[in-house]
């Protein structure tokens, strides 16, 4: 019964990694625009490498 | 022999509308000439797949632009007060983009450092319809930024107010994680409760203990971190000598904690930490539920909103544009064509012809002479005119409307709050729940003193109103959810409740149920020539009927028309020798043809007939909303008293009585105080009142109103102050919107009738001493857990039964 013990341990520090990625990723603004990245990923800059311009 | 020309023309690759006056660039049909240089703009800088993601995704440009107006942003305190970050290399500044509508405007937007070198960096935030910029300010200005902005369509929200905006992001930020950690340890609690609920107490004692003091360790973050904003708000209540609805909360998971502890320490027993964790962890997420909101909308917009920011002033006969704050009696200003007056002033220079629709919901332009008072809101059409100001823009007449006692922000946020029918029902449950307990209290005392303390404190934690309020937060979150869908956004849920109560709603005719946008004629019959269109333009600027306007406006024409001789037959034409044509312009019967009704509240048609040549005719679509007749029918049907107030002329009188019937009250002439003043009389003489409107001349009525919807055709732009605000096109579904409404209160009764039936049992094993740790932990977390999904259930089954979506829309107009 005392493998118990150290799993309990195991347990405990795993979730509590996934516990304190999720504070840093809502800290960090991860879940701040769930819209915008999905669309933003989509653009390509096909054109801009054969004619580069100047204003 | 009339062939539709309308059908012939192109619609604008840019923004596609149809071409009027056809601008033709590379191969490619433009609106107008502002269009086709934002093409051209995109095209230089490689920006094309902005075409290529969405069809004809552009703002049209016609006529927006003018240099001038954004002259205030040279002002340095103006910058000062805008950026978020400024040094000599870099500037950060974000604008809020209330156009923004689809994958194409992320995409150009993101890319301005093509267009412009000196933008280093530009994110857009599209739910909250932001876009963050950081630029160079040695290669370009703030003005020149915004200019460029404008110019391609997206002409910034500016406002000079503090930004509140920031700080509320961080607030809910630490909301989330509260709301995480509370999941993170309960979940946790749960699990290590398995082995004492099944094994029956039969562990061995050095696991049992570990597992027990592994959940107190787990607890404590819930109670001291996620729970802390319960008991401020408590505190907070019992400080002003309010039990808000927290305080019964707070009671009980200081009992649940406490009597844990004090087990755990005492080594007498497991506590319910798995209950008191869940509890707090529900009602978090119901609280975050609740609190969702529609970011991109502005519910609290303030007078201030709606002014123009800078003005120019006249300062030893040189302009100089200063911010509008910085106004002062006594300066003389100049208004230009389509610039609104920020102050009243007396016109010292010019000829103004001021609309004052925006105050009054009058559209035809009123003509003022020398020395005549302009009141602040009004917009000039025409030349430029030059101004003394009378009055601070703050003293201004229409701003006075917002020194009423309504526009202080307390009694705002306590319209609501005060009228919820949830806190009377949770008075009572308090009181009976705490006589249960004393009851018990006594009776264990006389019969078995030791168990009086198990038994009293299992009889608070098990029958806790979390229930009932779980119950209404649930549902009521998951309704304004679906209203959200059907594009009627409520301010927050406690809005279903002011509606469910509304006895009688209150109209405003133009905006609400006319259409703005709506004027678009179209020509039916032998296509005009240029020749011809600039002597129809020249008779119809003449008039100032509403469907001339309609006709004038949308002609595009530069060159003066010399109009010889002009004569209007009212409600028939218009006589007019233009160029040395002879032009009328009218229904068929004066054009001396046969005499036919076809003027329907649908359409208009208005014929012209150029050197007694019978041309064709404009079709002028109605403006009035669809549907409203069956509208203001199912109104009446249910019970609900109308009302219509227009600033308006009696014109229409005809018209509003044949959609509202003969029990209506309807009001002309109405100016923003009589408005408010009504609503007020209505709200004392025949119960809650709901208002209707848009436009700052209904600001007041709808903050004096029980519940205010704004109507709003285009994305979010000028709602005033309101409680929820709806989209123009929803209007005629406002019965079954209301009818949802008036539902929510039974769904939260079902949700309450199933919580007391669970409290029934829990209370029935806690007054006989016989709450077990299992007992708690499988009733607690199995109520909360079927009362939200009820409660969800129940919100979607009502809505498709009244007739309500529940899917998604698919544009994104304004979420």
């Amino acid at each position: 019964m005392s493998a118990l013990f150290i799993l309990i341990g195991i347990s405990m520090v795993l979730a509590g990694s996934f516990l304190i990625a999720f504070i840093w990723s809502v800290i960090k603004g991860q879940y701040d625009d769930d819209y915008t990245p999905s669309v933003r990923m989509l653009f390509d800059d096909k054109k801009e490498s054969s004619t580069t311009k100047t204003n | 022999m009339l062939a539709n020309t309308l059908k012939d023309k192109h619609s604008c690759f840019h923004c596609g509308e149809p071409c009027i006056t056809d601008v033709v660039v590379n191969e490619k049909h433009f609106c107008c000439t502002g269009c086709s240089q934002v093409f051209l703009l995109l095209n230089e800088n490689n920006l094309c797949t902005y075409y290529d993601l969405d069809k004809t995704p552009g703002l049209t440009a016609k006529g927006k632009f003018v240099s001038e107006r954004f002259a205030y942003l040279d002002d340095v305190s103006v910058i000062d007060k805008l950026v978020s970050f400024r040094s000599d290399e870099q500037v950060n500044i974000l604008f809020r983009l209330p156009q923004m509508h689809c994958a194409s405007c992320i995409y150009l937007l993101e890319n301005l450092h093509k267009i412009n070198e000196a933008v280093i960096k530009s994110q857009v935030h599209f739910e909250k319809k932001e876009l963050f910029v950081s630029y160079n300010p040695s290669g370009i200005s703030l003005r020149k930024l915004v200019e460029l902005l404008a110019f391609i369509g997206y002409e910034p929200a500016i406002s000079l107010e503090d930004d509140a905006a920031i700080t509320k992001n961080k607030f809910n930020k630490g909301r989330v994680i509260e709301l995480g950690v509370a999941g993170f340890c309960f979940s946790n609690i749960m699990m290590l409760s398995f082995p004492e609920y099944f094994s029956g107490g039969d562990i061995e004692p050095g696991l049992k203990q570990t597992f027990t003091w592994v959940i107190f360790a787990l607890s404590l973050p819930v109670i001291f971190f996620s729970a802390r904003s319960i008991f401020i708000s408590a505190w907070k209540g019992l400080r002003q000598g309010i039990v808000n609805i927290d305080a019964p909360i707070a009671l009980a998971s200081v009992i649940t904690f406490g009597r844990s502890y004090y087990e755990i320490i005492s080594g007498t027993g497991a506590g319910y930490l798995d209950s008191g964790a869940g509890i707090i962890f529900f009602m978090l997420i119901g609280r975050w539920f609740q609190s969702k909101t529609y970011d991109a909308l502005s519910f609290d917009r303030q007078y201030k909103s709606y002014f123009p920011l800078g003005v120019t002033v006249l300062k030893n006969s040189k302009e100089e544009n200063i911010p509008v704050t910085k106004l002062k009696v006594g300066d003389t200003i100049v208004v230009r064509n389509e610039e609104m007056i920020p102050a009243d002033a007396v016109l010292l220079e010019g000829k103004a012809n001021i609309d004052y629709s925006f105050v009054t919901g009058e559209h035809k332009p009123v003509e003022k002479k020398l020395n005549d008072v302009l009141f602040a809101g009004g917009k000039q059409m025409g030349g430029r005119i030059q101004l003394l100001v009378q009055k601070e823009p703050s003293q201004s007449y229409i701003t006075q409307l917002w020194n009423n006692d309504i526009f202080t922000s307390e009694t705002s946020s306590l319209k609501h709050s005060k009228e919820s029918f949830i806190h009377p029902w949770s008075r009572y449950f308090t009181i009976v729940l705490f006589s249960i307990a004393a009851i018990t209290g006594i009776y264990w005392s006389i019969n078995a003193p030791e168990k009086t303390w198990y038994a009293v404190t299992a009889v608070l934690i098990v029958a806790c109103p979390c229930s009932l309020l779980l119950s209404a937060t649930f549902s009521f979150g998951s309704m304004q959810r679906i209203f959200g869908k059907n594009k009627l956004y409520l301010k927050n849920a406690s809005v279903i409740e002011s509606l469910a109560a509304i006895k009688q709603i209150v109209f405003d005719k133009t905006g609400t149920l006319t259409q703005r946008l709506a004027f678009k004629p179209g020509f039916v019959g032998t296509a005009l020539n240029a020749e011809e269109e600039m002597q129809v333009y020249g008779a119809t600027t003449q008039s100032s009927h509403i469907l001339s306007k309609a006709i004038s406006n949308s002609l595009l024409v530069n060159e003066k028309a010399a109009t010889s001789y002009f004569k209007e037959f009212s409600g028939q034409g218009i006589d007019a020798v233009v160029n040395n044509t002879d032009i009328k312009i009218g229904s068929l019967a004066f054009l001396g043809q046969s005499e036919s009704n076809e003027n329907t509240m649908a359409t208009s048609r208005v014929h012209v007939q150029i050197n007694n040549q019978y041309k064709g005719y404009y079709e002028i679509p109605g403006n009035y909303r669809k549907g409203l007749h069956a509208m203001t029918h199912q109104l009446g049907h249910n019970g609900y008293g109308l009302h219509l107030l227009s600033g308006d002329n009696n014109a229409e009188e005809a018209n509003m009585r044949s959609i509202f019937g003969k029990d209506a009250t309807i009001l002309f002439n109405q100016s923003p105080e009589q408005k408010l003043n009504y609503i007020k009389n209505c709200k004392e003489s025949s119960g809650k009142v709901l208002m209707i409107g848009d436009g700052l001349n209904d600001a007041g009525a709808l903050m004096q109103a029980n519940c205010g919807i704004a109507v709003s055709d285009d994305a979010g732009r000028f709602s005033p102050a309101c409680d929820a605000i709806i989209d123009g096109s929803m209007i005629p579904e406002m019965p079954k919107l209301l009818a949802y409404a008036k539902w929510g209160k039974k769904i939260v009764l079902a949700g309450f009738i199933l919580s007391i039936l669970y409290n029934f049992v829990g209370l029935s094993f806690a007054v006989q001493g016989k709450l077990s740790p299992l007992v708690a932990a499988i009733l607690m977390p199995l109520s909360s857990i079927s009362i939200v999904s009820l409660a969800g259930l129940l919100s979607g089954i009502v809505a498709r039964r009244i007739g309500l979506s529940t899917k998604t829309d698919e544009s994104h107009v304004f979420i």
